[in-house]
């Protein structure tokens, strides 16, 4: 494992807290460059090619949650949202935009990197592979997966949740198994996370995501890959 | 006339014909209304009772399912009489009703009667005093025998002739043998029988021919018997003598009469049921147009009550009811404002909280980064800005977790606190509590001795808060346990899973059980703080518990520690009757107070979670909640300040 790239952009609209996120950021050998405004997230989003965006809830402008839209729309660049409110309307929406994860205000600065390291993450030159789960085919090393032969697009975490599932086709993963094996969260977190990004990889891959076939529920326990 | 006097006695012969229902009904119809059932129902058990033993068991056991029978109508008559208005006013109506219809047709109808008697009475006296005239002058009657009964036969036949061709009256003459004739016999209307006259009327016409007055005449009622095969009928006989020798009786039917009476019986019989019905109705219908908007009322104050705010009364015309839909729809639309302005009044707060989340935390993120960038680097500065450097770093961290907790709390103030309730074994919830407390446990050199159960305890729980509600009381117990051992018993039962965590430290007093729920509270002030909880822990469990319907109550003695137990009910919402753990010291560890007075009374307990009636002594200990006074789980956590009080410390 080695950090491919370290650009990240910051989009936060407190002059103080970027500052101090840059300091931090350069510290642990990133490049970060900053946006303080929703409006011209975009622009600097397209400019930067960052590898991964930290993005604020609350912004001036248009606000994080649709900056977060426009960019899936255009890239599956990893997107980790600061916000200061953790209840759980806020976290979905902001999941359901497109974000990766999620990290709640105050947090200590190793918490964060630990985040952004997680999402990072690649392994080398990973081994030719392919997998197949019902009419799902995965390129793992290709970083590709088509349906019926279409190519389908995938966000890394999306990519990295069918994956891990897809290895073991029928083994039952719970959320907090996947919290560890895709997010890198060492504690239970938020499972949260999971049943958002499970319900954005289905509405991809799957052709009637009301009943799945690929990534199939197993009620009380979590979920596991192939028809029930 | 002079007969009056006697017709009273014979006036009770046609009226005992007055047909008898309507002076049976009114008792009648009484059972019907419930009045009279449950008096029913104990007259058949004192039968049963009584004759009990002479009966053969089957007849027994009818009359008990009977009795048994009687007393359920009773019983749902009565409730049924006082829970309708219109039922009890509409039966006294029916009753007063049927009393006053009864007594007024029998005094009408006696005075029709007495009044037909009388001018039958009158009209025969003068057709007899016409006959008298006739007879005085008969030539016959004074000579000899064989004379006498001619004569009497065709003054009989002559007078009967007089009686017109309907026979309006029967002729009876009646010459009875005297001291100085033994001539003696009866004539008149073959027809009738002699005896229909009757023996007393015959006994005063005697007595007054005894006397020589010859002027008077006497009358009386009397059954009517004929020989031709005419079935008995009530008539009059009137009598009077002819020459102070012969007895002339005028036999009069009151078929007519009576058919009169009998048509003027119907008619107040089906008179007064008619109008008995026809008020009866009429209340009914006037109550109804009372009582249904009150019911309506009540119906529209008890969906409003249920929380129904848009409920209002339709508004008909300008009576007393539309003032009472008026003021009802007035009361409804202030109070939906009034809980208008207090929803806005709670957004608003909402609002804040969030804002300030917001406002506090991005700062206080730079501040932690920036101490997190100063204290990775303090060793390249000098000492005194090195330990500045630790010193920010810890003491963020407490302020982080109070800023955590005073949001937690506002949230609770604002009502905007949502129970995420899902099923959870609660010995894998206290596991998880326990570990992050170990820490601190071996810190201090705290064994924490764990009591589960071998079953999962499962109940419908918000995780989050509940293992935040154990870390608290884990933190608090090893805090205060004095490094002595801490006892965490969980157990379940049908309805509810307890979790009781005991500490053996200083234990707090009576005055201290009631305050170790409320916010910022320090058991004792001068104590240094060690663990820097924010002092909101307890306050924000107890709300977490009662958001779950569950309860959080303490227990604790100065010296012997104290014990706090952490109820929730399986299913999400449902009411708490009881704990499947004591709120207490265990029973097999003796307290000092066992020793000193060994005849303290230890009741045990009937039922989980009712122990505490018992023991709760003076100066055997306290208890800082009773079964009797548990919190009313419905309520909404946080609205009722003396909800507060029962739920949480309760009184010692």
């Amino acid at each position: 494992m080695r950090l491919m790239k370290g650009r990240v952009l910051v989009v936060d609209d407190d002059a103080a807290l970027s500052e101090m996120l840059g300091i931090m950021l350069r510290g642990e050998g990133f490049e970060p460059t900053f946006v303080s405004d929703g409006d011209k997230a975009l622009e600097v989003f397209r400019d930067s090619h960052p590898d991964l965006v930290l993005l604020d809830l609350m912004l001036p402008g248009i606000d994080g949650i649709d900056v977060c839209r426009q960019i899936r729309t255009e890239s599956g660049v990893p997107i980790v949202m600061l916000t200061a409110k953790s209840d759980t309307v806020d976290v979905v929406l902001g999941l359901e935009s497109g974000a990766d994860d999620y990290i709640v205000k105050p947090f200590k600065s190793k918490e964060l990197i630990a985040r952004v390291r997680a999402r990072l993450r690649r392994t080398d030159d990973p081994a030719p592979e392919m997998l197949q789960i019902v009419d799902v085919e995965i390129d793992v090393a290709g970083h590709s997966v088509k349906r019926n032969g279409r190519p389908v697009s995938l966000t890394p975490l999306e990519f990295d949740l069918l994956v891990a599932l897809a290895r073991k086709p029928r083994q039952v993963f719970t959320r907090e198994v996947l919290l560890e094996q895709v997010w890198g969260y060492r504690h239970a977190a938020d499972t949260r996370l999971v049943n958002v990004h499970v319900q954005r990889l289905r509405a991809k891959i799957e052709k009637d995501p009301e009943h799945p076939e690929i990534v199939v529920t197993v009620r009380g326990v979590g979920y596991k890959a192939g028809p029930a | 006339m002079e007969g009056a006097a006697s017709s009273s006695e014979a006036g009770r012969g046609p009226r005992a014909t007055l047909p008898g229902g309507a002076a049976a009904d009114p008792a009648a119809a009484l059972p019907g209304l419930g009045l009279g059932r449950p008096a029913a129902g104990s007259r058949i058990a004192l039968l049963v009772r009584r004759a009990g033993r002479r009966l053969p068991p089957q007849v027994r056991r009818a009359l008990r399912t009977l009795d048994r029978r009687a007393r359920m109508v009773a019983g749902r008559m009565r409730r049924r009489w006082h829970r309708s208005l219109q039922l009890r006013v509409v039966a006294t109506t029916l009753v007063i009703c049927v009393v006053v219809v009864t007594v007024l047709g029998f005094f009408l109808v006696q005075q029709i009667e007495s009044g037909l008697l009388n001018s039958a009475r009158t009209s025969g006296a003068h057709q007899l005093a016409n006959g008298l005239a006739v007879a005085k002058d008969e030539r016959g009657l004074q000579g000899s025998a064989g004379d006498r009964d001619n004569s009497l036969v065709s003054l009989a036949s002559t007078l009967q002739g007089l009686s017109g061709p309907g026979d309006n009256f029967d002729v009876v003459i009646l010459a009875q043998p005297s001291g100085d004739s033994a001539f003696g016999g009866t004539y008149g209307n073959q027809n009738v029988n002699y005896l229909s006259v009757p023996g007393t009327l015959t006994r005063q016409v005697t007595q007054e021919q005894q006397q020589g007055r010859t002027d008077e005449l006497w009358s009386t009622p009397t059954l009517m018997r004929y020989r031709n095969g005419r079935s008995p009928a009530p008539g009059l006989a009137i009598g009077g003598v002819i020459n102070g020798q012969y007895q002339l009786y005028y036999l009069f039917p009151l078929d007519q009469q009576q058919a009169t009476l009998s048509l003027v019986q119907h008619v107040m019989l089906f008179g007064g049921l008619a109008l008995v019905a026809l008020l009866v109705g009429i209340v009914s219908l006037v109550t109804r147009w009372v009582v249904v908007p009150i019911r309506e009322a009540a119906g529209a104050a008890r969906r409003l009550s249920d929380g129904q705010l848009d409920e209002r009364m339709p508004v008909r015309g300008t009576d007393d009811l539309a003032a009472l839909a008026r003021s009802f729809n007035d009361m409804g639309a202030s109070l939906q404002e009034k809980l208008h302005e207090l929803e806005e009044l709670s957004q608003v707060q909402r609002q804040f909280v969030s804002d300030v989340s917001h406002e506090l935390r991005t700062p206080l993120t730079t501040i932690r980064i920036a101490a997190d960038v100063l204290f990775a680097a303090r060793e390249q500065l000098m000492p005194a800005a090195a330990r500045s450097a630790e010193l920010l770093e810890g003491q963020l961290e407490r302020f982080e977790s109070l800023l955590g907790d005073l949001l937690e709390i506002s949230r609770y103030d604002a009502n905007a606190a949502t129970l995420d309730a899902e099923s959870a074994d609660v010995c894998d919830l206290v596991r998880r509590a326990a570990a992050d407390a170990e820490q601190l446990a071996a810190r201090r050199g705290t064994r924490i001795d764990f009591r589960l159960p071998p079953e999962p305890c499962v109940a419908e729980v918000d995780r989050r808060r509940v293992e935040r509600i154990l870390r608290n009381l884990l933190d608090n117990a090893v805090e205060h346990g004095e490094g002595r051992d801490v006892v965490v018993t969980v157990a379940g039962d049908r309805d509810a899973v307890a979790v009781a965590v005991r500490d053996h430290g200083v234990g707090f007093g009576p005055a201290e059980a009631q305050m170790v729920f409320d916010r910022f509270w320090r058991a004792d002030p001068a104590r240094a703080r060690t663990t820097g909880g924010t002092g909101l822990g307890l306050a924000i469990s107890l709300e977490d518990a009662r958001l779950h319907n569950g309860w959080l109550q303490a227990w604790g003695e100065p010296g012997r520690g104290s014990v706090f137990r952490l109820t929730v009910p399986r299913a999400g919402g449902q009411e708490l009757v009881g704990s499947p753990l004591p709120l207490g010291p265990d029973e097999a560890e003796p307290g000092p107070e066992l020793i000193h007075a060994p005849l303290t009374l230890r009741v045990s307990p009937a039922r989980p979670g009712q122990e505490l009636a018992g023991t709760g002594l003076p100066g055997t200990g306290f208890s800082a909640g009773y079964a009797g006074i548990q919190p009313a789980g419905s309520r909404r956590a946080g609205t009722d300040p003396e909800d507060r009080g029962s739920a949480g410390a309760g009184s010692g």
